[in-house]
């Protein structure tokens, strides 16, 4: 399994990460080492194995439809990049 | 070329759970911005979700009402994609295992029934707001509405025109309050959808390539944004253009419907099991508990009006459309004891008409069950004409009083003493001697002139079959 | 003072030896006098420790004191502390002021311990040499030329320097009992779900789980005692009767059936790493004790399953990092998607964006199928594996890692070289299992730790079997020169 550069640009743009371009080619060989060691999970048939999401063997707990939070705007604006308003603000974005 | 329309709808309702489908933050609508998103709608570092119990209840109800599966495992699933209003950078969703699955129900379009198919009901979070407007070049984002419980109810490609479409929406929208799993207020977006628009020639089977029509959020723009969409894609088709699968937004200002850019870069939510949520199992004496208090859902209350009130089809049909009609239709209809369809008359005629100009909802009216039975009784005993009623009802509109009380305070009450009836005809018949000879000789038309004479004298309180007949008599 | 155990501690402070403001004040020293050299702590912080001293000192006079009442420990850096930076070892989160406390952390000051500072680790908790921390790397106290393990090597390094003498850890891939085997000390990672997760910043949530760092396995059941319990804030946290952990640890091990894979002892083993295991398992068969060789014949195949499952949950756990609401976010974004792209680009290292590639590459439409199911599956064997080994054996042994502390550099640059050290331990995260590291002896002067793996809630037993082994050996009682 090998990575080529156009798929790390493809797959950084997934994830929303710049990438220096100079460092695209360094990910490519990193990744595809990672892609050859991962696959060797192929050598195995799993055909009719279940698949394990998570290690508890359990049903969801779930929790009664009670209000418990109150109003925390101003502590949590407080650690934010910037606000107006009581609102988040972003570069504009267009629909 | 004869074309066909195909459409399916994605149908998000709000479910009225007092706090979020993760977290304690409350729903209400309208708070000032962020102050109802708490740490956990915030997706800040550290927080994990917990699944509310009514919201699960709330889409069991659902799907036991479109006689659906309710799956007794179920799974939440991460939908992944970078949008501001969607702080973790995911949306909970479900994905291939829905809690309900595979239902239906009727809708009637021009008299005609038609089953709609519905492929699953799956619950989400919803996502914040952008606010475009106000911040130079800046978006602001509130997160109030984030993590508000949706139930995505997703129809078969089964309707072939907007009015199916719309018909099929207000069935559902008529659902959902039915089984008080959602407030159905359009305007705030508790009930919106998306629509999967695409045409074929008549007679294929293969679907047409479809556009999918975002947020709509009212039966209007639904209607228009079909009939919209599906013109412009005949327009492209029949100048040999291809239609491009995409997301598309409803301009109800322009009546136009137009390519989202934001959407345009191809996403791929790589959807993967939440590793915070375990499976949700149901089980079965959970959904039989819910079983046991559904309401009486539209379809069934509507045959019980046409078996129990002797209605016809449409009648029975516009008084359960909504619980709050229909409830009030019945407690009118208990408390006059009298005739069911002159219930229904006034319910639909007078009533609907007077809520209709001032803009008011029938939980809204006025008018209470109690006072238009109080009205109905007097016409069903022949207290008051059908004529005085309209009278005494505009009465009970602008007023607190009874309708009795109306009718004693005006003196509205009927004569129904032959008596005095006879002595005003009497009276009639020996002032007006041309008249009398005219009707005797054949002027048949003459005898709407002593009528009006009568009610003229009695300010139109003389019954009126009694009235005739007297006339009749002492005029032959 | 500070070569105490935390039983010795409690002791002094209960019996009035020493307050805990002047123990308090005695590690905070150290650390200043230290932790230059060692880069254990990201965030020291004095007056609280003081404050939360002074108030220990009146409980302890008022009589109601528990255990842990008064005594010092650290928490990794990955636990959410209310109003101090909780920084994940990120550019990311370098200005992060928490405004709520993890449960872990929450339920160790309400048991009166003094929190003294945050600890360094791996960005995000990826990494296992603490070389990809942005606050730059932990040294090794035993060697400052080596690495102290990750992803929690402040933890261990702290303790092993004396600088606190417990702490709390986070393992997902052996985070805690790598770093424990580096550096020489004791380190428990309970059953998934036994530690609440709310408030440790996420990393791979179907493997984190929060466990204690100390100088003896004593030392970690009082930690543990403390930390452990259901949390309603955390779904995934099990509800079950507490345990006393810091009762029973005196149990005979008569009888114990220990399972030794033969996965655990092949090829790529450090041999003096594999004599100290054999001498130490031999040790405890002295103990009362019987041995039975196992397989885990799957066990090849926890780094490939493992470097599918982690890298795709942390692609998403880590997409709320976007500079909006909270952290790094880049100077004068141009748009939206520059807005991200560069506030995500410059805010993470190169091991955390290596980790977010690979898992949102196996998560990819075409891809899924391949890499993030097959992963699933394999996780399943790997689980049965361990489940049909509990049938016949108690506890399994081995090896923590494959070799002793490496040096800065040597596996840096070699993502899969780095990956092959957590090769032992990594199993256990994928099903769930409790699992240890304790010193069992020395090579070329760097500790040397052998793995204990449990059933499910077994942390009792495995706790139980470290302090009897404890009991007749004095490796975890050594400490490096400074």
């Amino acid at each position: 399994m090998s990575l080529t550069s156009d798929e790390v640009n493809r797959i950084a743009f997934l994830a929303r990460l710049a990438i220096d371009p100079d460092k695209i080619d360094a990910y490519a060989k990193d990744l595809s080492g990672i892609m050859n060691f991962i696959d060797e999970m192929s050598a195995i048939d799993t055909e009719t194995v279940l698949p394990m999401a998570h290690p508890l063997d359990q049903a969801q707990r779930l929790r009664p439809d009670e209000v418990t939070e109150h109003n925390q705007r101003e502590a949590f604006q407080k650690i934010a990049p910037k606000v107006e308003a009581g609102l988040y603000l972003v570069p504009k974005v267009i629909e | 070329m004869q074309w066909e329309t195909v459409i399916g709808l994605e149908i998000h309702a709000q479910l009225a759970t007092k706090s979020k489908i993760f977290s304690g933050a409350a729903t209400l609508y309208g708070a000032e911005p962020n102050t109802q998103a708490c740490a956990i709608d915030l997706g800040l570092p550290g927080v994990l979700p917990v699944l509310n119990q009514e919201a699960v209840k709330m889409a069991v109800k659902f799907g036991l009402a479109i006689g659906a599966e309710v799956s007794p495992r179920s799974v939440f699933a991460r939908k992944n994609y970078f949008y501001p209003d969607l702080p973790k950078g995911y949306q909970i969703s479900q994905f291939d295992l829905p809690v309900v699955s595979t239902g239906e129900t009727t809708i009637v379009v021009d008299g005609e029934e038609k089953v709609i198919g519905i492929t699953r009901a799956h619950l989400e979070e919803d996502a914040g707001k952008s606010l475009h407007e106000d911040f130079e070049g800046h978006t602001g984002i509130d997160l109030n509405r984030a993590g508000t419980p949706l139930l995505e109810i997703v129809s078969e490609p089964d309707m072939r025109s907007a009015k199916e479409a719309v018909a099929y929406m207000k069935k559902l929208h008529a659902l959902v309050r039915y089984l008080e799993i959602c407030d159905g207020n359009m305007q705030e977006g508790s009930f919106r959808c998306d629509a999967n628009v695409s045409i074929r020639p008549k007679g294929q089977e293969k679907f047409g390539t479809r556009a999918e029509i975002k947020n709509l959020n009212s039966f209007r723009f639904v209607e228009k944004a079909i009939n919209y969409e599906v013109l412009r894609q005949i327009e492209i088709l029949e100048n040999g253009g291809t239609i491009v699968q995409e997301t598309r937004l409803y301009d109800a200002n322009k009546d136009e419907t137009r390519s989202m850019r934001s959407k345009e870069e191809a996403n791929d939510y790589r959807y993967f099991p939440d590793p915070d949520l375990l499976p949700l199992e149901i089980d079965a004496n959970f959904i039989e508990s819910v079983r046991t208090q559904l309401p009486e859902l539209p379809d069934q209350k509507k045959l019980r009006f046409k078996a129990q009130y002797s209605l016809n089809d449409y009648d029975a049909e516009v008084l359960t459309a909504t619980r709050e009609l229909a409830s009030y239709f019945e407690q009118v209809a208990l408390l006059s004891g009298s005739d069911p369809k002159l219930c229904a008359n006034w319910v639909m005629g007078d009533l609907a008409a007077a809520l209709n100009k001032a803009g008011l909802e029938i939980e809204e009216s006025p008018v209470d069950p109690q006072r238009l039975a109080g009205l109905i009784q007097r016409i069903a005993d022949d207290t008051i004409s059908g004529k005085i009623a309209k009278h005494v009802f505009e009465g009970l509109w602008a007023s607190l009083e009874s309708a009795d009380a109306i009718i004693d305070r005006e003196g509205l009450r009927q004569i129904t003493d032959t008596g005095a009836i006879e002595a005003i005809i009497d009276a009639i018949i020996a002032e007006n001697p041309a008249q009398v000879e005219g009707y005797r000789s054949g002027k048949d038309k003459l005898f709407g002139f002593f009528v009006g004479q009568a009610m003229k004298a009695t300010e139109g309180k003389a019954n009126p079959a009694q009235l005739n007949e007297l006339l009749k008599k002492k005029l032959s | 003072m500070h070569e105490k155990t935390i039983r010795e501690l409690s002791e002094g402070l209960k019996s009035k030896a020493f307050s805990s403001l002047e123990l308090t004040e005695s590690f905070l020293q150290r650390i200043d006098r230290l932790d230059p050299s060692i880069n254990a702590f990201i965030t020291v912080t004095p007056e609280r420790a003081l404050e939360a001293a002074k108030a220990a000192d009146v409980a302890l006079s008022g009589g109601t004191a528990g255990p842990l009442t008064g005594i010092p420990i650290a928490q990794k850096d990955i636990f959410c502390t209310e109003g101090v930076r909780s920084s994940c070892g990120s550019k990311m989160l370098d200005q992060f002021i928490s405004p709520y406390n993890a449960t872990v952390v929450d339920r160790l000051n309400a048991a009166g311990t003094v929190m003294l500072g945050k600890l360094n680790m791996d960005e995000f908790a990826m990494g296992s040499s603490n070389e990809t921390s942005f606050y730059g790397p932990v040294k090794n106290p035993w060697n400052l030329e080596t690495v102290p393990g990750g992803s929690s090597g402040g933890s261990a390094a702290a303790i092993a320097a004396r600088l606190v003498p417990g702490a709390t850890g986070t393992d997902t891939g052996g985070s805690i009992r790598q770093p424990a085997a580096f550096c020489g000390i004791t380190g428990i990672k309970p059953t998934y779900g036994l530690v609440s997760r709310w408030g440790m910043i996420a990393f791979a949530s179907s493997l984190d789980q929060a466990g204690p760092m100390a100088k003896t396995a004593e030392d970690c059941a009082w930690l543990l005692e403390a930390m452990a319990g259901f949390d309603p804030k955390d779904s995934t946290s099990i509800e079950r009767p507490k345990e006393i952990y810091s009762q029973g640890l005196d149990k005979s091990l008569q009888g114990l059936r220990i399972g030794l894979p033969k996965e655990f002892f092949g090829e790529g083993l450090d041999p003096d790493i594999h004599q100290a295991i054999q001498t130490a398992i031999g040790e405890i068969e002295k103990l009362g004790a019987t041995v039975k060789a196992i397989s885990l014949p799957h066990m090849h195949l926890s780094g490939p399953a493992y470097y599918v499952v982690a890298p795709a949950e942390c692609s998403s756990n880590l997409a709320r990092l976007d500079g909006v609401r909270y952290g790094y976010r880049a100077e004068n974004p141009k748009d939206l998607k520059d807005l991200y792209m560069r506030s995500r680009g410059e805010g993470f290292g190169a091991e955390v964006k290596r980790r977010i590639l690979i898992g949102t590459y196996a998560l990819s439409a075409g891809y899924y199928d391949a890499y993030y199911l097959k992963a699933q599956k394999i996780r399943r064997l790997i689980s049965d594996d361990f489940k049909k080994a509990f049938e016949e054996v108690d506890v399994i042994m081995g090896p923590t890692s494959p070799s002793v502390a490496f040096q800065f550099g040597e596996k840096s640059q070699d993502p899969i070289a780095m990956y092959l050290s957590d090769i032992y331990t990594i199993a256990v995260n994928l099903a769930g299992l409790p699992g240890m590291s304790v010193p069992v002896g020395f090579s070329k002067g760097l500790p040397i730790g052998m793995q204990l793996i449990g059933n499910y809630f077994s942390e009792h037993r495995l706790l139980n079997v470290a302090h009897r082994y404890q009991g007749v050996t004095d490796w975890h009682q050594q400490s490096p020169k400074l």
